[in-house]
């Protein structure tokens, strides 16, 4: 993996919304270019269009015009059964509320998807690698918050996905049991190399990664590097 | 329009779908209880006015031949109102357009109109008592037969040919249902009742001044019993046949027999399918408002008293339970009038006391908004009780953990959504326990309709092709000597002939007695043969009688027993005869005996009254033209015709039921799986869509919703076979007389036609929910629970 290659690119990607007679100018021309291996974070207010360029990105949602690229995949002329094709063999996704099926234990969650993905790492593995190798006989319910979105983190990433796509995972939880979480995260892009995108409107969180993308109005405000990265637990908010 | 009114109207409007469904449910049940009643009760009140207008007498008897003054001594019996006699006897008729001859009942009108079984004239006039040629004939044979005021047809009245010329038509209570002596169905081309002026049915018989029948109408508080047996005592040196009261009278006897099964079925069918419906509404119903349970919380929260957020959600139950009341009801007196314009072609009053039970109707339609407001009530309970935070906060995550089942499903090594399945069901046994209700029900109602016809397959079935292989049987005016069956032989195309003796009896044993008939079985029987319920062929054994097990019971006779055996024809003879054997034969009616010891005892050379024919299909025209000449023929029964008949009746009366009941079926695990299908959706569409996120395809996350649905309705359709089973068990049970037990049969194609047509419906349901989950946003899985 050529590591400067770039693993998602959009070409001046708009969305609006039509709710009735309003439409909401969500994203207003996004161009922005992910290279492989990177854990972004992107921030901004409420409404800025971070999670629409999010799900835009992960197969979710469809731009209104424009072009996302995955590697040399054009995600915005193929069909909703390629899309679902895609969501399944490279992106792992993290909610803010964790969505884990109730009715599953930690380690049926993970298998849920290493059932259905192509080369993935054994549910064990996958619990091991966020610390909850101990848990995992059990169900969500028994979980504390940090512990089920951990495995969340785990079923995300047991299939091997290219790509990691976080919509404000600490957004439910507190400032400890975030540092888990996002500890969980950093071990992943540094051991597999998974690029990660992390949606946040928490400003703390820029500091652990390598580049921060801040968005207002539909817009890309800033894009810049972060050179001095800080480790998760050197993290507070 | 307060703004709760406005949002309940926007709500139902929202739900209308699973409203409606629920409304159907409870509609179906309300329906069927209210067209059943209406039906009965309608048949009841119609019969009560005519008998009641037309002076339908008490009791009858028939006898060879008494002089006229033994009216008036009846009349002395005490208890009897009213006596009249007259002259009855059975003619073949020929009749323009019908190729077989056809059979009538003559009976003779007196001169001054009478005073009992008043016939109401239908169309054209009553025959005038001057004009020996003129008759009237009962209205269904003269439609049938298009014989309008002014056509002829010919008879032979005592041996001689004779043209007679229609006045009108007409209904008397005597002969509502008509039917030929031995036939199993009414045929009304081929069977007729005719009525003649006095004088001319004494001249045509030379029963001049004689009477062979007596009707009497019992005055009040007479005793029945008591009068039927002074009438014997009268009756006896005239060749009297055995008095009998309305229960033995054909007409009543059959009008009676449907009534009363009608009455089973609309008292035992109707409730349970509203109780079913009931019992659904009121969960579903259930449901729903528990789904509104953020709503209610924030109603609270914003000050509306509990009271008129409680009332609010009631209001909304009511509705969707007065839409099912109002549409059951609806739909119930639709059916009602479906069932009446049926029994119309059978039962041929003049006029139809339509009622609508009103009764019944309220209090179904009572029932249902009961219903309503029962399931409302408990779902609007749990929530309002709820202090506001609480409720609005979503519900707390179910918790799952795992007991012995659940380890034994873990066992299985199932994929993860088939584990969803089982773990879905196994934590809301109770939600899954409505569904598998609802489906239960379903296949056992449509196991409880559609044995009828296994019922009437083996009947048919025994009667048909196994007892009767005959194509046409002849009744014979008189008993000839064995030899006649040679000379039927000789009829045209004729290719087989068989004798048959059978005589009219009363079997007593005891203090009990059975009006019926014997029959006498001449060896290497071919064509109509003695069977049993297993199908087989029974031996006789060569001396005493055979009964059927009904009928030993009635007689409470055991094998071994001795029965005495009145006949109640010539040569009327009494016999003692041992019981020697009892069979089990659901729908028989009748002794059999062998011939050569029924003669023996008689002593008498062996007789023939029946002869039982197979003839060239190509000479059938020819044979149904030589027997129109033959005066010792009195009858004749064409096989194919009753067997044709029969399928079309059945045809015409089932497919009515049959739909209708197929419907309800349908419809309740329509309403059922579909709404525990929105609910299922409404409530874990966010988990759904999560697994769209994930890379499940809709199929993939469609089978966790089609597949917890069908695999609940997998499990029901046995329980639902069982209980089905349970139900037509009990409705046989409680529709057999002791003169007539339906076989209880339920078969292979009635279990599979009910699975199929509930598991069909049952997806059609939960496919058309599962549409639903393609519109879900995917997007919407990313963000908080709304």
């Amino acid at each position: 993996m050529d590591p400067a290659a770039p693993v998602f690119r959009t070409e001046a990607v708009t969305r609006v919304y039509r709710t009735g007679t309003v439409e909401v100018q969500a994203l207003r021309g996004v161009d922005l270019s992910l290279t492989e291996g990177e854990m972004v974070v992107m921030l901004g207010a409420s409404g800025s269009g971070k999670s629409t360029l999010l799900n835009i990105l992960g197969g979710l949602d469809q731009p209104t015009s424009g072009r996302v690229f995955f590697r040399d995949q054009e995600l915005t002329r193929v069909s909703d059964r390629a899309l679902t094709a895609f969501r399944r063999d490279h992106v792992g996704f993290v909610f803010q509320f964790y969505n884990l099926v109730p009715s599953l234990t930690a380690r049926e969650n993970v298998a849920l998807v290493t059932e259905i993905a192509r080369n993935p790492m054994t549910p064990e593995e996958a619990l091991d690698r966020v610390g909850l190798a101990k848990r995992a006989d059990h169900f969500p319910a028994e979980l504390s918050g940090g512990e089920q979105q951990r495995v969340a983190i785990a079923r995300a990433i047991a299939k091997r996905p290219d790509v990691l796509l976080c919509d404000e995972p600490t957004g439910a939880l507190d400032s400890v049991t975030g540092v888990q979480v996002l500890e969980a995260l950093n071990a992943v892009n540094t051991e597999l190399g998974t690029a990660t995108v992390m949606v946040t409107h928490n400003a703390s969180i820029r500091q652990i990664a390598h580049r921060v993308v801040r968005m207002s109005d539909g817009a890309i405000q800033s894009d810049e590097r972060n050179p001095h990265r800080l480790a998760p637990h050197e993290v507070s908010w | 329009m307060s703004m709760l009114t406005r949002k309940m109207m926007r709500d139902l409007r929202r739900i209308w779908a699973q409203a409606l469904a629920i409304a159907l449910v409870l509609a179906c049940g309300i329906m069927m209880m209210v067209g059943m009643q209406a039906t009965q009760s309608t048949l009841e009140a119609t019969r009560a006015a005519f008998y009641d207008r037309q002076r339908f007498a008490d009791i009858f008897a028939q006898m060879t031949r008494a002089p006229r003054d033994i009216v008036a001594q009846a009349q002395r019996i005490d208890g009897v109102a009213l006596a009249e006699g007259r002259i009855s006897f059975m003619a073949v008729l020929d009749i323009d357009g019908l190729d077989q001859p056809a059979s009538g009942r003559v009976v003779s009108l007196p001169d001054d109109g009478g005073h009992l079984n008043l016939p109401v004239v239908r169309r054209g006039r009553l025959p005038d008592p001057l004009r020996a040629d003129e008759v009237a004939v009962n209205e269904a044979f003269g439609e049938a037969n298009a014989l309008l005021p002014g056509a002829r047809f010919r008879a032979v009245l005592n041996g001689r040919l004779r043209s007679l010329t229609v006045t009108g038509w007409l209904a008397s209570p005597e002969f509502t249902y008509t039917i030929a002596p031995g036939a199993m169905m009414p045929d009304d081309r081929r069977f007729g009742i005719v009525w003649m002026g006095q004088e001319a049915a004494e001249a045509a018989m030379r029963m001049g001044g004689a009477v062979n029948e007596i009707a009497l109408r019992l005055a009040r508080g007479g005793d029945e019993r008591a009068v039927i047996d002074a009438l014997d005592a009268l009756l006896d040196p005239y060749g009297g046949t055995g008095a009998y009261g309305r229960d033995r009278q054909v007409s009543h006897a059959f009008l009676d027999g449907e009534m009363q099964q009608l009455g089973v079925l609309a008292r035992f069918l109707p409730p349970v399918f509203l109780l079913v419906a009931a019992f659904l509404v009121s969960m579903v119903l259930g449901r729903l408002i528990k789904m509104e349970r953020r709503q209610i919380g924030l109603l609270k929260a914003l000050g509306y008293p509990t009271r008129t957020i409680g009332w609010h959600y009631l209001t909304l139950a009511l509705l969707i339970g007065s839409g099912g009341a109002v549409l059951g009801v609806a739909l119930g007196q639709w059916m009602g009038s479906g069932m009446i314009a049926t029994y119309r072609e059978y039962f041929r009053f003049p006029v139809f006391l339509r009622d609508t039970a009103t009764g019944v109707m309220a209090l179904a339609a009572l029932l249902g908004l009961a219903t309503a407001l029962l399931g409302g009530w408990n779902a609007v309970r749990a929530s309002v009780t709820l202090p506001p935070a609480e409720a609005m906060q979503p519900p707390a995550p179910p918790s799952f953990s795992r007991g012995w089942l659940d380890r034994a499903v873990s066992a299985m090594r199932l994929r993860q959504t088939s584990m969803m399945i089982l773990r879905s069901i196994l934590r809301w046994p109770g939600r899954a326990a409505i569904t598998l209700f609802g489906v239960m029900a379903s296949v056992a109602l449509l196991v409880a309709s559609y044995f009828s016809f296994d019922a009437i397959d083996i009947m048919a079935d025994t009667v048909f092709t196994q007892s009767n292989r005959q194509q046409v049987t002849l009744v014979l005016a008189q008993s000839q000597p064995e030899r006649a069956v040679l000379d039927a032989l000789s009829l045209p195309g004729v290719r087989q002939a068989e004798g048959a003796y059978a005589m009219p009896v009363r079997l007593v044993r005891g203090h009990r007695a059975r009006l019926t008939a014997v029959s006498a079985h001449f060896p290497d029987e071919r064509l109509a043969r003695l069977i049993d319920d297993e199908g087989r062929v029974v031996a006789l054994p060569p001396e005493g009688l055979v009964l059927p097990d009904r009928l030993a019971e009635a007689l409470d006779a055991r094998v071994g027993d001795t029965i005495r055996v009145e006949m109640l024809g010539a040569p009327r003879e009494v016999l003692d005869l041992p019981l020697a054997a009892i069979i089990a034969q659901g729908m028989g009616q009748e002794a059999h005996i062998r011939a050569e010891a029924l003669f023996a005892a008689m002593r008498v050379a062996p007789q023939v009254n029946r002869i039982h024919l197979m003839a060239d299909p190509d000479d059938l025209s020819a044979l149904n033209a030589a027997i129109k000449q033959v005066p010792a023929v009195a009858g004749l029964t064409d096989w194919s015709e009753v067997r044709r008949q029969f399928s079309e009746t059945l045809e015409q009366n089932m497919a009515t039921m049959l739909t209708i009941q197929t419907l309800v079926g349908l419809m309740t695990a329509l309403g059922v799986v579909y709404n525990a299908a929105r609910i299922q959706v409404a409530e874990r569409s966010h988990e759904l869509a999560s697994l769209r996120v994930l890379g499940f395809t809709r199929w993939e996350v469609g089978f966790v919703l089609v597949g917890e649905m069908m695999l609940l309705t997998l499990i029901a359709i046995p329980i639902g076979w069982v209980a089905g089973y349970a139900l037509a068990g009990a409705l046989v049970q409680a529709m057999s007389t002791d003169l007539i037990s339906l076989p209880f049969v339920v078969s292979r194609r009635t279990y599979a036609l009910a699975a199929l047509a509930v598991f069909a419906a049952a997806l059609a349901a939960v496919l058309l929910v599962r549409r639903r989950l393609d519109r879900v946003e995917l997007a919407s899985a990313l963000k908080a629970r709304e």
